[in-house]
């Protein structure tokens, strides 16, 4: 009879403990296979696998440059010095001496693409379309927006022969090999073997790359293997097989690394480093293009119009602290470039932490007990390079409260920021707001120095939130748009940056130092300076 | 019983309505622009104007309402902004993933909750009784994604016996290899579940068994067992009742332990889109989830009518 002692409890327990035997005797789980590669990213899905991928750099790191390559690449084999800018599918390329808007490019030859066709200017331009020429049958809206952030300055472009391609750009554009990293070129002989829908060549891409796309399922996996036919001996994988898992929160990540069900993964939170370091995984970090700054507001109702406004708050910022608050894995901020990079240029404005100095800049400026400096900046919970917004912001305010600035906080989710920041200042929506606290790249002139600085490049068409003029500065920008030559440009773009500093145009915090962990027996990994990183290297013993 | 049935599958159009009418407003109601997490940073004016147009952003929003139903209606659920698949292959392979943990965890929380209920309900203020509230209350009190991270914790990185994440291989699939990934999640589910289950079978057990024809019983000299059939049988609508109304909530796939255990249900896809301003898949989605338990309660209603002779709906 039941009822007295009532066994269903108990029945439920003995169940579970069973079950727990059961397991224990079962097979070894999700451990690491030698030769295959397991990555789980923070992105909530596969990015697009047609040539143009989604889901900003870590698309490009994962799917763009896996399966396909671009006429130009980044050289990500370095971690002690910025990556520049080397021949991929092309050559060698030139501006025309006479016309500083054409530019020819020299094709490789014997590259074939995965499926077998060869590479050749009929591909380029085929790409070329499908991002550009809304007529083409080829044109993929899908990719043409992802690529829309690479192709602005393209004009025109023509094959003069099976391995030669002339490109003109709307303006002369000294940038334009930054720009052709991101173009990637997808096999014209699938998109037809597919029936020329683009849809389906999702499902079997095909590129030149040193991946070769062998399945994938949305939000759940891909499955890359080697391309042994590579045409860079150099670059052909050392792994079989890199398998990449959406795993967009950072503590499922930490369990899955943890439990072995993953040998590396992308941005694990702070909190996490010491447990990970105890149970012996690596961690591994590198300065990047990346800061973490505060984009002004140079319009009238603004109190950064004046330069000792903003001088004085880069000087209330206590770097160390935050980066301490972090957990070590953040480098306080001299300007927009880190100090070792060739743009950073000689800046007079030193930007530390000096409190007293910045109480007597917002004296001097008018500031005090009687009229307090009041701020309402932009902040996000989270986004991409964002880091931990939340806490930093609460830190940041805390040491301006210590000089006399009130900061308020308007507090948006991450794609509401991003459309306030295309919006711009001016922006009926952006009114009275000082500031918007949106991280920034810079692993190209345009992303990092000019866009910013120049009054020519307003946002959405540049990165010029705040409406900033400085006669000097968009002299440089245009200068360094017109240098051709990468020495003599680096020289023009760390002279922008000197005057940006010395004119405090943001407000600088920090530099991410883009961590990431992986098992004890991934090897081979060198961490570039980058937002994109080569995994062509990597093994796992 | 027909004219009740079919008054209320009538009553359910205005409700079907209204979900819909509430869903598409709450989206555009949001902040931010619906495109800007499609565009990459530095997006041209004239390429924003021709998405927008592509996706029919740009007509009034009433417009847009009935364009959306009608579409919806004859199946097209749209085109994810995100991933340009057809929002339907988004949401019912994540609505199937759901379901079969939503299964499993409702079977765990049957059990659990019914044994515990039973228990604290026939042994009423008793120190076994105590202690089975105790467990309940805690139960439903406990966030599930905190627990869902404690459990990965144990079995998953300190003892490696279960799978931190993930499906396996998907789909509905009893091989141990696909099985085990469903364990803890599952769990985690039901957890909330059979402590509200338990709760409310205590108290309905309580009053049958107060009830006067339960002293006929004994006193007719039934055997214990044959009084709890009885008992069973009269507590039994309430626990459809709840039991349903959990069932339709974990339908709705938990955002939080879908995206704790990257299980690819409608909890993960929900959680994405919402991340990502994915329009598309947040309208069909949150219609499809809105539907479900609209038609479930619609079943469970009926089912209480039938199994309970008493209710009479004429």
């Amino acid at each position: 009879m039941i009822r007295r002692g009532c066994s269903k409890p108990l029945a439920s327990a003995a169940l579970l403990s069973g079950l727990g035997l059961a397991l224990a005797a079962g097979p070894a789980l999700a451990q690491s296979k030698p030769g295959t590669l397991r990555v789980a990213m923070t992105a909530g899905d596969i990015p697009l696998t047609t040539g143009e991928p989604s889901q900003g750099g870590e698309g490009i790191r994962f799917m763009g440059i896996t399966v396909y390559d671009g006429l130009t690449r980044w050289d990500l084999s370095k971690a002690d010095r910025p990556p520049v800018i080397v021949p991929d599918l092309a050559e060698s390329w030139a501006v025309h001496d006479d016309d500083k808007k054409v530019w020819t490019f020299r094709l490789r030859r014997g590259v074939k693409f995965h499926d077998g066709s060869e590479f050749t200017a009929d591909a380029v331009t085929f790409n070329f379309d499908k991002l550009l020429t809304k007529s083409a049958p080829q044109y993929d809206e899908a990719q043409a927006v992802q690529g829309s952030l690479w192709d602005g300055s393209l004009a025109s472009w023509r094959k003069i022969d099976d391995y030669t391609v002339e490109i003109t750009t709307k303006q002369p554009d000294a940038n334009l090999p930054y720009a052709l990293a991101n173009i990637f070129m997808s096999s014209p002989r699938r998109w037809e073997e597919m029936g020329r829908d683009w849809n389906k060549v999702a499902q079997k891409p095909s590129g030149t790359g040193p991946w070769r796309l062998e399945s994938f399922k949305p939000r759940e996996r891909a499955d890359l293997v080697r391309n042994a036919n590579h045409w860079d001996p150099a670059r052909i994988p050392k792994s079989e097989r890199l398998i990449l898992y959406p795993m967009p929160d950072s503590n499922t990540r930490v369990a899955a690394l943890l439990s072995g069900q993953v040998d590396w993964v992308e941005a694990p939170p702070p909190d996490a480093i010491p447990r990970l370091r105890q149970q012996k995984m690596q961690i591994v970090t590198n300065i990047y293009p990346h800061v973490w700054p505060y984009q002004l507001s140079f319009l009238d109702d603004s109190p950064f119009r004046d330069v000792r406004v903003r001088k004085a708050a880069n000087l209330a910022i206590d770097r160390e602290g935050l980066v301490k608050l972090l957990g070590g894995l953040a480098v306080p901020a001299k300007g927009q470039i880190d100090p070792s990079h060739p743009w950073f240029g000689r800046p007079s404005f030193d930007i530390t932490y000096d409190p007293k100095e910045a109480m007597r800049l917002l004296a001097e400026a008018g500031y005090g007990p009687k009229k307090p400096l009041r701020l309402t900046m932009i902040i996000s919970t989270s986004g991409s390079g964002q880091m931990q917004p939340l806490p930093m912001n609460e830190f940041i305010k805390e040491n301006f409260k210590d000089v006399g600035i009130d900061m308020e906080f308007e507090v948006l989710d991450w794609e509401a920021l991003r459309t306030r920041r295309r919006l711009g200042a001016w922006a009926p929506e952006n009114k009275g707001r000082s500031g918007i606290n949106n991280s920034t790249a810079y692993w190209d002139p345009d992303i990092g120095l000019i866009g910013p600085a120049a009054s020519f490049m307003p946002v959405p068409l540049g990165f010029n939130w705040g409406r900033y003029k400085n006669d000097k500065a968009d002299a440089l920008a245009t200068k360094a748009k017109q240098t051709f030559d990468p020495k003599e440009q680096d020289k023009v773009l760390a002279e922008l940056h000197t005057v940006m500093v010395d004119d405090a145009m943001w407000l600088w915090v920090v530099h991410d130092l883009n961590p990431r962990a992986m098992r004890p027996n991934v090897k081979g990994f060198v961490q570039a300076q980058s937002w994109f990183q080569d995994l062509t290297s990597v093994t796992v013993e | 019983m027909l004219i009740y049935v079919l008054r209320r599958i009538l009553y359910t159009l205005p409700i079907v309505i209204g979900v819909s009418l509430v869903c598409f407003s709450l989206i555009h109601i949001a902040p931010g622009d619906p495109l800007s997490a499609v565009m990459p940073d530095g997006a041209s004016p004239e390429v924003m104007a021709q998405i927008r147009q592509a996706y029919g952003f740009d007509r009034p929003l009433p417009v847009q309402y009935l364009k959306w139903l009608l579409n919806m209606a004859s199946g097209d659920f749209g085109v994810s902004t995100m991933t340009r698949r057809p929002v339907a292959s988004e949401v019912f392979p994540a609505v199937a993933n759901t379901l079969i943990l939503s299964a499993a965890a409702v079977v765990i929380a049957f059990v659990l909750g019914t044994g515990l209920g039973l228990v604290s309900g026939y042994t009423a203020g008793s120190l076994r009784d105590r202690g089975v509230t105790v467990l309940s209350t805690t139960g439903v009190s406990i966030p599930h994604y905190w627990l869902g991270m404690v459990l990965v914790v144990i079995f998953a990185v300190n003892l490696n016996l279960l799978p931190a994440t993930g499906m396996g291989s998907g789909g509905l699939s009893l091989r141990w290899d696909d099985v085990q990934h469903m364990v803890l999640p599952a769990l985690t589910l039901a957890v909330i579940p059979a402590g509200i289950i338990a709760r409310s079978l205590r108290g309905t057990v309580i009053d049958v068994r107060k009830q006067d024809f339960m002293q006929t019983l004994y006193a007719k000299g039934l055997p214990g067992r044959r009084v709890f059939v009885h008992v069973v049988k009269n507590a039994l609508p309430a626990v459809l009742a709840v039991m349903g109304l959990q069932l339709a909530q974990l339908l709705g796939g938990s955002i939080l332990v879908e995206t704790v255990f990257a299980w690819p249900g409608t909890g993960f896809l929900l959680n994405n889109a919402i991340f990502t301003r994915d329009l598309p898949v947040l309208q069909g989605t949150i219609l499809v989830l809105a539907l479900f338990f609209v038609f479930i309660n619609l079943a469970v209603d009926i089912v209480q009518s039938v199994v309970d002779p008493r209710i009479k709906r004429a």
